[in-house]
């Protein structure tokens, strides 16, 4: 089995005033099932950019990501969608729930998209395990933050995503509420076997994956392993 | 995946679903007018079908510009059946009691005529009778001037008839055609003959009833070509149907045009609608993006919503189409010669409907196909390159090509013609550009007026029109274009007015007398001068017909079914005049005027108009012969004259010179200048009296009946207008409603900024009023422009604004647009912003 994500020489460069701004410059590392890795590194330094990358959610400038095997440089937009459909879950620093759906409609998304029937009694059983049974049908609005991360783990997780994406998933709640939700995001990667990136500046949560990588102006500066 | 996106369509649109039902609330009007007219449009065809005999009111008809001759009586007694006649000629009506006398149209007939169809009239009963009693029946125009009462009399040439009742309604004519020139009708028997004496025009009708049987579609079409030399017209059910029919297809069509531009307006305001409601969708695009949906998918999604939207809008547009069906009726009444009854009318409705879905989703889809450009990266940041988003693909060529191509197929075939309907879209590109156009200018300036030192309330108001998404051209567009066209209709009413005004003052003539015999020249000159009325000009006129033009004759060109242009320059009638100067109305283009002639010269040089000329062919030098009364007399076009025809002034297509015509049977106009209204009466009863085949107009009589016409016409296209207006409001309602959100938060933060809330609402005020001042001065400058144009091409006259009239708009719009702006965004001001996010977000 190829590794869940296989990231080499990655760059991204914007132009910025006319002039190209490299933004990344030749990262390379490689994650296998249920590893667990935090990218760190000062605000600028490039972590969003190469976790877009990595997700699939925009095409590199140069160098090569694959997910689970397949190579998404070449692929085209919607091919690029299905991937993601079918291999990665996202947590955001804000949530990103769609006000309009309910809690639970929120995390069926991912599984209707696929057209899977077991959709809505997965989804049902994954609220429950993020403690949130009672409140399927409430909306986002009536959520509190800490609630609706909740949530948006539980959508992350219905597809048995093999790599979860987390941008500063901790980022907008207080300490307290940040630990239970990171505890929950690593039992779950523990019982599902996903594979964990997460951005962010909170050390203590770095501290808690196997893996490290420090970035500094877009370069990879630092990768320790072998932490937890 | 189509699962999905229903079922993604229908949540999404939680808490957006009234929004929405306000956004398509623009279409609604739209929708409803095409509803109405189309459906009236059946309902009226329906009812000209059933009612096609009561139209002519016989089964046949024949007419003659002259009494029929003997060889046509003869084939007339052949034809048999039950025939009726009736001759009808304008002459001037007396009315004693009151000293009044009025040009009019007298119909003679014998009592038989019509057997299909009614004659109504007031009282009632008099339409029965009137003939066998030796009475008259007179139309409701006459009745008001002169507060006719029943038993009063009226004298018609030398003989009196006492008034039996108004004419409301009969076969062959609607309740306008009496507007201009009245109508009176006698009985044939008795009736003064020297009225239809030589010089007068008359037209003899002969009316048929056929009880046999007979095929008489048939019967008509064998003698249509028998009677056409003799230049009798043959009339049938059919035809006569036919021509109704393409005549009110033609009106209902023309108002189905105007309805369209209220649909397009509502369009607009969808488009736009739907284009802020997608940058409020930013995020949940993307963050399905992320999950996996393809930009096809989420396209879908949004794609439903419209047709959901576009199906709400024109179901809500067919019901109030169907209210408005019944108003229609009411709205026409006067150009109808048929009573329409209501149905329900399938076709129309679908059709309504149809349309009304397809451009909601059309329009919708311009905005929409941005959808598939949001990339996933803005879940997670906000920020993305948004360059790769404005460029247009093919998709987006497509739907604007789709746009384009609706609007000119629609109208195509909306129109009575292609050629209308292509000039009908380009007027529709052209309006809508200029008013974008203006509109972008004026915002450009208002930008401008910020920079300048203004209280602060002002510059905040004036910035707001300029907040992010904000939709101050389509609604500078939206409420402009029903200004426009309320403004264009007051500018060309007002110029129009004013030309005929005008042309009764500065001591031109305000009297006219004709069909003077030679021999009641003098005495007529008599009656003016004891009615202290002097005489302005005097002109002699000869009828006489075109025999050949360059050689060839007319029976040639008139059958020559390859020739292009208008045939009826050629077979008409002409009465034209002999003098050897020039009237102030005309200017010489071409050669020169010939002072005299003499028949034995052989061909002479006559003057002719300059469009004739054109519509002849013909250029100087060229040979016209005319048959003058049986003497034919050969001519050659001498000089080409341009004419200014709105002067109230005796003006000819063509002038022969002096020496020539004297000995021909003529008659003579003359001209008087009347210092008020009562010498006017006064000397037009002088000249009634003594010869009772003279007639008189009065031009300021004219210019009544003028703006009685014209403001009837105005009527039925402010009605149709209304719909763009009321299309503009609604759109303006829906854009406030759906910026409430960013107007919440920018009043949130000027209070947190110590704003006080009176300051808040005054630069709400500014917003609103400048929004109003933005719409109008839009719409009334393009409407200036318009009415320049029209006044400069199409009357020839100088513009009128009509001054107070357009002031009157502006403040009637700056305060709509105010009360609308207040009322759609009530509450905003007050309640907590949290509160409202949590309902709306
Ligand atoms: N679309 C873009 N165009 C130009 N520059 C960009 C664009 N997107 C990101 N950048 C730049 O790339 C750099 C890296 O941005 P990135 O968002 O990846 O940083 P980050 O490490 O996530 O920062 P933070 O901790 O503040 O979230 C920044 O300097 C940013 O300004
Ligand atoms: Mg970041």
């Amino acid at each position: 089995m190829p590794p869940v994500l296989e990231v080499a020489g990655l760059s991204k460069s914007y132009r910025s005033g006319g002039r190209p701004l490299e933004v990344l410059k030749q990262v390379t590392f490689t994650l296998n099932d249920g590893d667990t890795c935090a990218i760190v590194g000062p605000s600028g330094s490039g972590k969003t950019t190469l976790l877009g990358l990595a997700a699939g959610l925009d095409a590199p400038s140069t160098g090569s990501v694959r997910l689970c095997g397949e190579d998404i440089g070449p692929a085209t937009e919607d091919e690029r969608a299905r991937i993601r459909n079918q291999f990665v879950g996202f947590v955001f620093q804000s949530f990103r729930l769609i006000p309009t759906l309910t809690a639970l409609e929120n995390v069926r998304v991912p599984a209707d998209l696929r057209g899977d029937d077991e959709a809505a009694r997965r989804a049902s059983d994954l609220l429950t395990e993020v403690g949130l049974g009672e409140r399927q049908d409430h909306y986002p609005s009536q959520l509190s933050g800490g609630e609706q991360q909740r949530v948006a783990l539980a959508r992350a997780f219905i597809n048995r995503p093999r790599i979860l994406f987390a941008d500063e998933p901790t980022g907008n709640l207080d300490t307290e509420t940040g630990e239970r939700v990171a505890d929950l995001l690593f039992e779950l990667n523990r019982t599902a076997g996903t594979t964990l990136v997460l951005v962010t500046h909170d050390l203590e949560l770095a501290r808690r994956t196997g893996r490290v990588i420090r970035l500094r102006s877009g370069a990879v500066q630092e990768d320790t392993r072998g932490a937890a | 995946m189509m699962k999905w996106v229903l079922s993604m369509a229908w949540r999404d649109s939680r808490g957006s679903r009234r929004r929405m039902v306000l956004f398509v609330g623009s279409m609604v009007l739209g929708v409803a007018a095409l509803v109405a007219i189309n459906s009236f449009g059946a309902n009226l065809r329906q009812a000209i079908d059933e009612q096609a005999k009561a139209l002519l009111g016989a089964d046949m008809s024949l007419e003659s510009s002259a009494p029929f001759p003997d060889s046509v009586e003869v084939m007339i007694r052949d034809i048999g059946g039950d025939q009726s006649r009736r001759t009808s000629f304008s002459s001037m009506a007396r009315f004693p009691r009151m000293d009044g006398v009025r040009l009019s149209t007298i119909r003679a007939q014998d009592g038989v005529y019509p057997w299909y169809g009614e004659v109504e009239t007031d009282p009632p009963a008099a339409a029965d009778d009137w003939v066998a009693r030796g009475q008259a029946l007179v139309d409701q125009t006459l009745v008001n001037q002169f507060e006719l009462v029943p038993g009063d009399s009226v004298y018609v040439g030398g003989n009196g008839y006492t008034i039996a009742g108004t004419l409301l309604q009969t076969p062959r004519e609607s309740a306008a055609s009496g507007l201009f020139s009245p109508r009176v009708y006698v009985p044939l028997a008795g009736l003064d003959s020297t009225l239809l004496s030589f010089g007068s025009m008359a037209d003899y009708e002969v009316y048929f009833r056929f009880t046999d049987g007979r095929d008489v579609e048939a019967l008509a079409d064998s003698l249509r070509p028998q009677l056409r030399p003799a230049r009798i017209g043959v009339d049938s059910v059919i035809e006569e149907r036919d021509n109704w029919d393409e005549n009110l297809t033609n009106l209902y069509r023309f108002l189905s045009l105007v309805g369209f531009v209220a649909l397009l307006l509502g369009s607009l305001g969808v488009a736009s609608a739907v284009h802020v409601y997608i940058s409020q969708r930013i995020e949940t695009v993307a963050t399905l993006r992320c999950f996996g949906a393809t930009a096809g998918a989420t396209l879908a999604v949004y794609a439903v919503q419209a047709l959901g939207m576009g199906l709400v809008g024109a179901a809500g547009g067919a019901l109030v189409g169907i209210g408005i069906q019944l108003a229609v009726p009411l709205v026409l009444a006067d150009a109808l010669p048929v009573d329409v009854s209501f149905a329900l009318a399938p076709g129309a409705i679908l059709l309504g409907a149809g349309i009304g879905v397809g451009v909601t989703v059309l329009f919708a889809l311009l905005p929409l196909l941005a959808v598939r450009r949001i990339s996933p990266l803005r879940a997670i940041r906000s920020q993305v390159d948004q360059d790769a988003g404005e460029r247009a693909d093919w998709m987006t060529w497509g739907i604007r090509a789709l746009v384009v191509l609706g609007v000119v197929v629609f109208s195509i075939i909306q129109a009575p013609s292609v050629g209308f309907g292509l000039a009908y879209a380009a007027a529709i590109a052209v309006v809508f550009g200029a008013l974008a156009l203006l509109a972008r200018l004026l915002i450009w300036m208002v930008r401008r007026l910020r920079q300048r030192t203004l209280p602060y309330v002002v510059r905040q108001g004036l910035a707001n029109l300029q907040r992010p998404n904000n939709q101050t051209l389509l609604l500078t567009l939206a409420l402009g274009l029903g200004t426009f066209l309320i403004g264009t209709m007051l500018v060309t009413e007002r110029t129009l007015l004013d030309q005929v005004d005008l042309s009764g003052r500065a001591g031109s003539a305000n009297l006219v007398f004709f069909d003077i015999q030679s021999d009641q020249v003098d005495g007529v000159r008599e009656a003016l001068v004891e009615a202290q009325v002097p005489v302005v000009d005097q002109v002699p006129i000869v009828t006489m017909r075109i025999e050949s033009v360059k050689g060839r004759s007319v029976r040639s060109i008139r059958e020559d079914s390859t020739r292009q242009g208008p045939r009826w320059p050629f077979t008409r009638e002409y009465r034209s005049s002999y003098r050897d100067y020039l009237t102030d109305s005309e200017t010489l283009v071409e050669g020169a005027l010939t002072d005299s002639a003499s028949l034995s010269d052989g061909a002479f040089p006559i003057s002719v108009e300059q469009d004739l000329a054109a519509d002849l062919d013909v250029s100087l030098g060229d040979t016209i012969v005319w048959n003058v009364q049986g003497m034919m007399m050969p001519t050659v076009i001498g000089s080409i004259r341009e004419v200014d025809w709105r002067r109230v002034q005796t003006n000819f297509f063509f002038v022969f010179p002096r020496g020539v015509l004297e000995g021909a049977p003529q008659f003579v106009v003359i001209l008087a200048r009347s210092p008020d209204e009562a010498a006017a009466g006064r000397a037009q009863s002088a000249v009634a009296r003594r010869y009772a085949n003279v007639s008189a107009i009065d031009v300021s009589l004219v210019l009544t009946v003028f703006d009685a016409i014209f403001s009837r016409i105005a009527f039925v296209i402010r009605f149709m207008a209304l719909f763009s207006v009321l299309t503009g409001f609604i759109v303006l309602f829906g854009a406030v409603v759906i910026s409430r959100i960013q107007r919440i938060a920018e009043t949130v933060l000027l209070k947190t900024l110590g704003a006080s809330q009176a300051q808040v609402m005054r630069i709400m005020l500014v917003e609103y009023i400048a929004l109003g001042v933005l719409a109008s001065l839009t719409g009334l400058g393009l409407a200036l422009a318009s009415g320049w144009a029209l006044a400069r091409f199409v009357f020839q006259a100088p513009l009128s604004t009509g001054g107070p009239g357009l002031l009157l708009i502006t403040v009637g719009v700056v305060s709509l647009v105010v009360l609308i702006g207040l009322v759609s965004s009530r509450g905003v001001y007050r309640r907590s912003a949290l509160d409202v996010l949590r309902e709306e977000g």
